[in-house]
């Protein structure tokens, strides 16, 4: 294999920004031309964020070689409703978080322990009983990972995750 | 706003039609449409087709667009009629042929409740269409049908369905004409001039070129045909024309190679692999097309002018992509070769031509005729010089024929050759002629189909008669879905697994049923008369040519092979490659 057919061919995740118009069926075309060309998806992410246009942003997090994921872009692009397709890692610098509430049943050390990790991570407790806690824990997806797997052998036995948002740095919008 | 209230929803959805072009609707009727055809039958603006079954009306739509450059359009009911529509939309879809179909739907307080004829219509159709749009308030109607008819014909052209509910039509809205509709949807049309120039200037440099032209020509329109011509002739350049883009330039001009690909021209397939600059305009590197990717073209250096980017560098990675539509790029291009007076390579062109003369030389559509049995190659051949002064129509179903009459009829212009091409759809041709006829009432249109394929739409023949369409059926008829067949002797050990069709209609006394005209050759020495005849009459004609059952379509890539392994025919050694069987089986 020469050099250039390995950059062509090596893997990478992509962080997409899609602008779209706020309508029924939207989403169905997006997650459809996903599943329907054998593209992957990581994590989706979807809401209203400007009501007077009546605009969606979807913030989809893939993963593909260099002609893959140029062919994602293009393809999203083609669908009617979408009207700006950026990818945040290609494009400049950017930020990303996820938002994760972990459930952790535990009782005695384990719970006094589960609280000091929580506080490490700058996790909340947003529910609290005697033999469980849910922590709000925000950061980059690396960052919930690594707050999930200390949470396991503490009685982990619920997550629920956002998916990915991501934004530009700087002053420009999308 | 009361006094705007004076249209019912069907009235506002035929005023747009009619606003929008159309001059000729393929439909039928049912229960969510009624209050449509209520409509219809008041007025005479619109003229509309009955056809037998709904796929049929998709692909005489399909006919009609393809051979005016107008967006077609269909109308049917909701539930069954509009779940039949999917193969044509998909065809419509895989080819880019502009569409609209309209289909009725259940009352919007129904929807969702299983109701009697419902389907989720947007659901299903929503990877086989371009875009497709739920109505659900009359106040919305007038907009959204000039919508899908700016989608379904700007950019890359495709279907596009519009789904009304049955109280969306009986409600009383206001009429939108199109000048007031603004839509958001704005593919690019000019190229970037950079682009332009720099691939102006690989083109001027080139020791080796091939111009590879597709249907994208035909959809931009004649001026595009011309303007390729006209650069192609100002080059002296090779060009080949993929299945889908004959006509795009004149078959007679030496400088065409004919059809490339799987079942394409020795010299164009070789030309391909050799060449040391590619020049795809409208094309998009169809597997059909590239054989094995990773010997495609090898040396070559590739630039892509296409509309729609999600082409490029999609299945071939290109040098040099411009984006918008043909015929303005191509006047561009044409415009910086003048002013910056290029010339070509002669003495490097010379040589590429001189190769080129030795591979056509090899005469790779010749075949061995016989004056016992009729061989389909020259069924056709003769139907072409037979018929060419009447500069007619071709359509085809799918399969050998398909391939003998793109290699064996000559196509000068473009929209006069309809085929399915991306789907591969058996019982396309006979509602696609129905629908060219329908916008050529004077034309001569001709189906050359197969006996298998035609069957699959046979009961349009109904809808020809009572149309009086005087399409001309020509069936190579060789007892067997002959590419199938092929295949299974080529690739799967002669093992003719339920390809075999031991029973067939008379197609003489069908035709007659259904009041059509039939006639049948049996023996070479009768396809002239039978030709002559069949066009002579002035009505629907099926012609039943019985033809040499083993004959085997070549020359042809074999599946997983190269543009330079091609094989000749039956005696060619390629035949005997050895892996090329179970590689084959795998692809399609």
């Amino acid at each position: 294999m020469t050099a250039m057919t390995k950059i062509l061919e090596e893997t990478n995740r992509h962080t997409i920004s899609v602008l779209v118009d706020n309508e029924a069926g939207v989403l169905a075309r997006v997650i459809g031309l996903f599943s329907g060309r054998g593209y992957n998806i990581e994590s989706l992410t979807v809401a209203e964020v400007n009501r007077a246009e009546n605009l969606s942003r979807i913030t989809i997090v893939t993963t593909g070689t260099a002609m893959i994921v140029e062919q994602i872009k293009n393809q999203l692009r083609r669908l009617v409703p979408v009207h700006k397709v950026s990818d945040l890692t290609i494009e400049g610098p950017h930020v990303a978080r996820e938002l994760a509430l972990v459930k952790v049943a535990c009782t005695g050390d384990k719970r006094v322990e589960s609280l000091r990790i929580a506080d490490i991570f700058r996790a909340r407790a947003i529910d609290s009983t005697n033999e469980s806690f849910v922590f709000e824990v925000v950061g980059a997806t690396e960052k919930v990972d690594a707050f999930i797997k200390l949470m396991e052998p503490l009685g982990l036995v619920d997550v629920s995750r956002t998916g990915v948002v991501a934004i530009a740095r700087g002053p420009n919008p999308l | 706003m009361a006094q705007h209230d004076t249209l019912n929803g069907a009235e506002i959805l035929l005023k747009a039609l009619v606003d929008q072009g159309v001059e000729v609707i393929f439909g039928y009727p049912g229960g969510a449409v009624l209050p449509i055809y209520d409509e219809l039958f008041k007025q005479n603006r619109l003229k509309h087709i009955l056809v037998r079954h709904e796929q049929a009306a998709v692909h005489a739509a399909e006919g009609y667009a393809r051979s005016t450059g107008k967006v077609g359009c269909v109308l049917v009911t909701s539930g069954p009629g509009a779940t039949n529509t999917i193969t044509g939309l998909t065809d419509a879809l895989m080819d880019s042929i502009p569409l609209v179909c309209i289909t009725g739907q259940v009352p919007t307080s129904l929807i969702g409740n299983d109701a009697f004829q419902e389907a989720d219509i947007t659901g299903i159709t929503r990877p086989c269409t371009k875009h497709n749009y739920l109505v659900k308030d009359v106040a919305d109607l007038s907009r959204i049908v000039h919508e899908a008819f700016h989608v379904a014909r700007s950019g890359r052209p495709g279907p596009v369905v519009v789904d009304l509910p049955k109280d969306v039509v009986q409600s009383k809205g206001e009429y939108v004409p199109p000048q007031r509709v603004k839509s958001k949807y704005k593919p690019p049309v000019k190229g970037d001039i950079k682009a332009i120039e720099k691939a102006v200037e690989m083109i001027a440099h080139a020791k080796r070129p091939i111009f590879y032209v597709g249907g994208g020509l035909i959809n931009s329109g004649a001026a595009a045909c011309q303007l390729l011509t006209q650069f192609v002739r100002m080059t002296g350049y090779p060009c080949t024309q993929t299945l889908m883009g004959l006509g795009a330039f004149p078959a007679s001009d030496p400088l065409s190679l004919g059809m490339l690909g799987m079942h394409g021209t020795y010299e164009a397939n070789l030309a391909m692999h050799g060449c040391d600059l590619m020049i795809n305009i409208g094309a998009r590197f169809d597997d059909r097309v590239t054989g094995r990717l990773n010997a495609f073209a090898p040396n070559s250096r590739k630039i892509h002018i296409d509309i729609d980017p999600s082409s490029v560098n999609k299945n071939v990675a290109v040098d040099l992509a411009v984006i918008g539509d043909a015929a303005h790029i191509l006047e561009d291009m044409i415009k910086v070769w003048k002013a910056k007076q290029y010339r070509v390579d002669d003495k490097a062109l010379k040589a590429w031509w001189a190769q080129i003369d030795q591979w056509r030389a090899v005469n790779c559509l010749h075949y061995e005729n016989s004056n016992k049995i009729i061989k389909p190659q020259y069924a056709i051949q003769r139907l072409y010089e037979l018929t060419k002064h009447r500069n007619p129509y071709i359509c085809t179903e799918v399969g050998q024929h398909q391939m003998w009459a793109a290699q064996h009829f000559k196509f000068e212009q473009p929209n006069h050759w309809m085929t399915s091409g991306g789907l591969g759809t058996m019982g396309y041709g006979l509602p696609a002629a129905m629908g060219v006829q329908t916008a050529h009432p004077e034309a001569l249109v001709v189906n050359i189909a197969g006996e298998s394929s035609i069957q699959m739409n046979i009961q349009e023949m109904a809808t020809l008669c009572q149309h009086k369409l005087p399409v001309k059926i020509f069936i190579l008829n060789n007892q067997y879905m002959g590419m199938v067949r092929q295949w299974q002797e080529l690739i799967h050990g002669g093992r003719y697994s339920e390809s075999h069709m031991e029973h067939h209609p008379d197609f003489v006394k069908l035709a007659d049923a259904y009041g059509a005209v039939g006639l049948r050759a049996t023996k070479p020495g009768e396809v002239d008369d039978l030709i002559k005849e069949m066009i002579a009459v002035d009505r629907p004609v099926i012609a039943d040519l019985r033809t040499d059952a083993s004959e085997n379509c070549f020359p042809m890539i074999m599946p997983g092979m190269a543009h330079n392994e091609m094989v000749l025919g039956p005696e060619d050694k390629g035949m005997e490659k050895p892996g090329s069987e179970e590689d084959g089986m795998v692809l399609v």
